[in-house]
């Protein structure tokens, strides 16, 4: 059993004509200009398969231009596979993302270097000294291996979130780059039961965190049919460049075979064209460049098409997460992922302010239900980021579970059938003979099979907004729930056999 | 057999089934006597009306009370069962008498005149059915010398006035006064309710009580009632 996520029909914003316009232009960027690559193995790799290659840049600094033909494209979409399994700790946490199907799945992100920690203060009117008010004040914290821990225990007791993706980089003053990759998939792995994805921070470091995944989940072809980690990778620097550094660690992660998201971030109006043509063009180019490295390297290995397309803010030149362009990027790319028949990992839910607040709640909500309409099968950035991604706030995660419940619950296929329509027509007849026409005890079934959405947790009862301090409440009792962590032995083998786990971290 | 009619008939309270075509909250219960079918398989079979009112229906209600309170039951139940109990009252109400059971009281609903809007007064009459009242609803939009009529013909206790408009609250007012007028307004209680309309809003046109809703509404007629 996996995770259901929700089923739908999805919103189909671009006619099919016009995906296959997008897409024959994205064929024409791959020829000309092509891809700019700063990665040796990857233009051989190219250059191997057929690619015109040709040698640029400084003799001492190479770079290479790729023109990626049709023909090399075709192949490796073809190639991957098109139902993709992400496994879990617990096998009903898993996901089954399939290509063919528009089953949306939500899923934390960002590595955010900012935690927003909520306390809630009573203020006294000035003008009314007798009236007390409690309200929500923000603190700004660093990322830390046990906020990570907590943002994991939180993911595994929220039900909306089917996925947990990094949230915070970790900052103690005892991780390095060295060992930061271990001790964040260690500290994630032990607090959630459900999929963990991250980046790599350095790529000599892929083994340990493969061995640590191995133990867990039982053995190299218990992790090869239970993939429980997977990683994400920005190979693609915009406009339409591989980079050194991320293509290599794309190469090594699907020489391995496991899970892998490539994923493009262009700005439009700044690294990409604004126009919503022009930019699904240029990121759907820089997506299936990568994509066609990864099957070079590894035919048949599970990739995810990773689009986070954003639009730039013009008065600062910021990303911009609130803006409707950015959701008509989102939707676009997911028709295209859907038209290579590929799972898509999406991009919604997050806000340009700062604090949870009126602002983050339209802008968040406004992408998570059009980007779920439109059917990706993995959203991610989809909890508590604000500040577009540079803050969680594990309150505002816990009003995003809420708000993705209701967007899950709205997005669930309507069941018209004979046999129901019958039951309903029979409600019909029963209540016109009744003199109050009321419908209320037939609702008692639906009422206790959770068929019915429940009031807003957070509604307040007085004249001033008790949102915050409501979540926050819920926040606190959730993170006082036992943590899902691993059995004493993987925990044993873990420590004696991965090099560079901090000690400390054992039962955070 | 007497004891086992009377359990199934708490028990189908509980279930808030009126009729053997109602399911109930579990499964496989359509087709098997509800409330009605065993009030008459009760009196067939010479059962007190004493018992049948106090060991089943009541005792049924208590439940789904208690069940409410602590969460178990929501809105819907209460009303499933209450609908049960007042059919189940209206079926007893011949038998009363002889049986030496005072009616508890009646009450006249109505939602004012100019105002279609009915929910609230039905479900105010379903939940003081449920509570053992004779509820006689006049309908929607009725004019006040319709009340007043109606309240001269059957000698109610208690008089619950709706409206859901702020354009037709101001009726209510007109049929309190039509009372006066008529010299029956003493004879019985006014009791008003509806979204526009408040605990001052009842007290600035003479009215005798407001509920805010129909669980309160219930709870001030048994308050008045004890009062009286």
């Amino acid at each position: 059993m996996a995770r259901p996520g929700v089923l739908i029909a999805p919103y189909q914003r671009l006619r099919l004509a016009q995906v296959e316009q997008i897409h024959r232009a994205s064929l024409a960027i791959l020829n000309d200009p092509g891809i700019t690559c700063f990665n040796r193995n990857a233009a051989e790799l190219f250059s191997g398969s057929g690619a015109e290659v040709i040698t640029t840049g400084r003799p001492e600094a190479p770079t290479w231009q790729l023109r990626i033909p049709e023909r090399l494209v075709m192949e490796a979409i073809e190639s991957c596979p098109k139902v993709v399994k992400l496994g879990a700790r617990a096998e009903d946490n898993c996901l089954i993302l399939d290509g063919a199907e528009s089953r949306v799945h939500f899923a934390s992100g960002s590595e955010a270097n900012k935690w927003l920690d909520t306390d809630v203060e009573t203020f006294v009117s000035k003008r009314q000294p007798t009236r007390e008010t409690e309200l929500a004040i923000f603190r700004e914290e660093k990322g830390t291996t046990e906020r990570l821990a907590q943002a994991a225990r939180l993911c595994e007791h929220l039900d909306s979130w089917d996925s947990f993706l990094r949230t915070v980089n970790i900052q103690d003053d005892d991780i390095n780059s060295h060992n930061k990759d271990v001790n964040k998939f260690f500290v994630s792995l032990n607090n959630t039961t459900k999929h963990v994805m991250s980046g790599l921070t350095e790529i000599s470091k892929l083994g340990d965190v493969v061995r640590m995944a191995r133990i867990i989940a039982g053995g190299e072809n218990e992790l090869r049919e239970n993939p429980i980690i997977s990683f994400i990778t920005c190979v693609v620097k915009s406009p339409l460049q591989l980079v050194d550094d991320t293509t290599q660690k794309a190469i090594e992660i699907t020489g391995l075979g496991i899970p892998l998201v490539i994923s493009s971030s262009p700005q439009g109006g700044s690294t990409a064209p604004i126009r919503e043509e022009g930019m699904v063009a240029q990121i759907n180019a820089e997506i299936l460049a990568g994509i066609t490295l990864t099957q070079l390297v590894n035919k048949g290995t599970p990739v995810l098409y990773g689009s986070v397309p954003v639009r730039t803010r013009m008065d600062n030149l910021y990303d911009s997460y609130g803006v409707p362009e950015f959701s008509q990027y989102n939707v676009d790319c997911i028709q295209m992922a859907r038209y290579y028949g590929l799972p898509c990992y999406s991009t919604a839910g997050v806000s340009d302010t700062a604090i949870p607040s009126i602002q983050a709640a339209v802008e968040r909500l406004f992408s998570h239900v059009l980007v779920a309409l439109a059917g990706a099968q993995y959203v991610h950035y989809a909890f508590g980021l604000l500040e577009r991604t540079n803050i969680f706030c594990p309150v505002q995660a816990v009003l995003d579970d809420v708000h993705i419940d209701m967007v899950k619950r709205f997005l669930r296929q309507p069941e018209v059938s004979e046999a129901s329509l019958a039951d309903c027509l029979e409600q019909v007849r029963k209540v016109m003979t009744t003199s109050h026409k009321l419908y209320v005890r037939f609702v008692r079934r639906a009422l206790r099979s959770g068929e019915i959405t429940p009031p807003y947790p957070f509604e307040g009862k007085g004249q001033t907004d008790e949102t915050l301090v409501l979540a926050k409440q819920r926040l606190d009792k959730l993170l006082s729930l036992p943590a899902a962590h691993l059995d004493q032995n993987i925990l044993d083998s873990i420590f004696q056999e991965v090099p560079g786990l901090l000690p400390r971290l054992r039962n955070l | 057999m007497t004891q086992d009619i009377i359990n199934l008939i708490k028990e189908n309270v509980i279930q808030g089934r009126v009729t053997q075509d109602d399911e109930g909250l579990e499964e496989g219960m359509v087709g098997k006597p509800g409330v009605t079918e065993l009030i008459d398989e009760a009196l067939a079979a010479d059962i007190g009306v004493r018992d049948i009112i106090g060991q089943g229906l009541s005792a049924g209600m208590e439940i789904v009370g208690d069940k409410f309170s602590t969460g178990e039951f929501f809105i819907p139940d209460m009303l499933a069962s209450a609908e049960a109990v007042g059919a189940a009252m209206e079926k007893l109400e011949p038998h009363l008498a002889k049986s030496g059971i005072k009616a508890k009281g009646k009450i006249l609903v109505a939602t004012v005149k100019g105002d279609l809007h009915d929910i609230g007064k039905n479900i105010v009459s379903i939940l003081l059915r449920g509570s053992g009242y004779t509820v006689k609803d006049l309908g929607n939009d009725i004019e006040p010398q319709t009340i007043v009529a109606a309240v001269k013909e059957e000698h109610p206790q208690f008089l619950g006035l709706s409206a859901l408009l702020t354009s037709t609250m101001t009726n209510m007012e007109d049929t309190i006064k039509a009372l006066k007028e008529s010299g029956l307004r003493d004879g019985v209680k006014v009791i008003i309710g509806g979204a526009p309309v408040s605990e001052e809003f009842a007290q600035s046109i003479g009215a005798d009580g407001y509920g805010a809703d129909g669980f309160q509404a219930v709870e001030v007629v048994e308050s008045m009632s004890k009062g009286s």
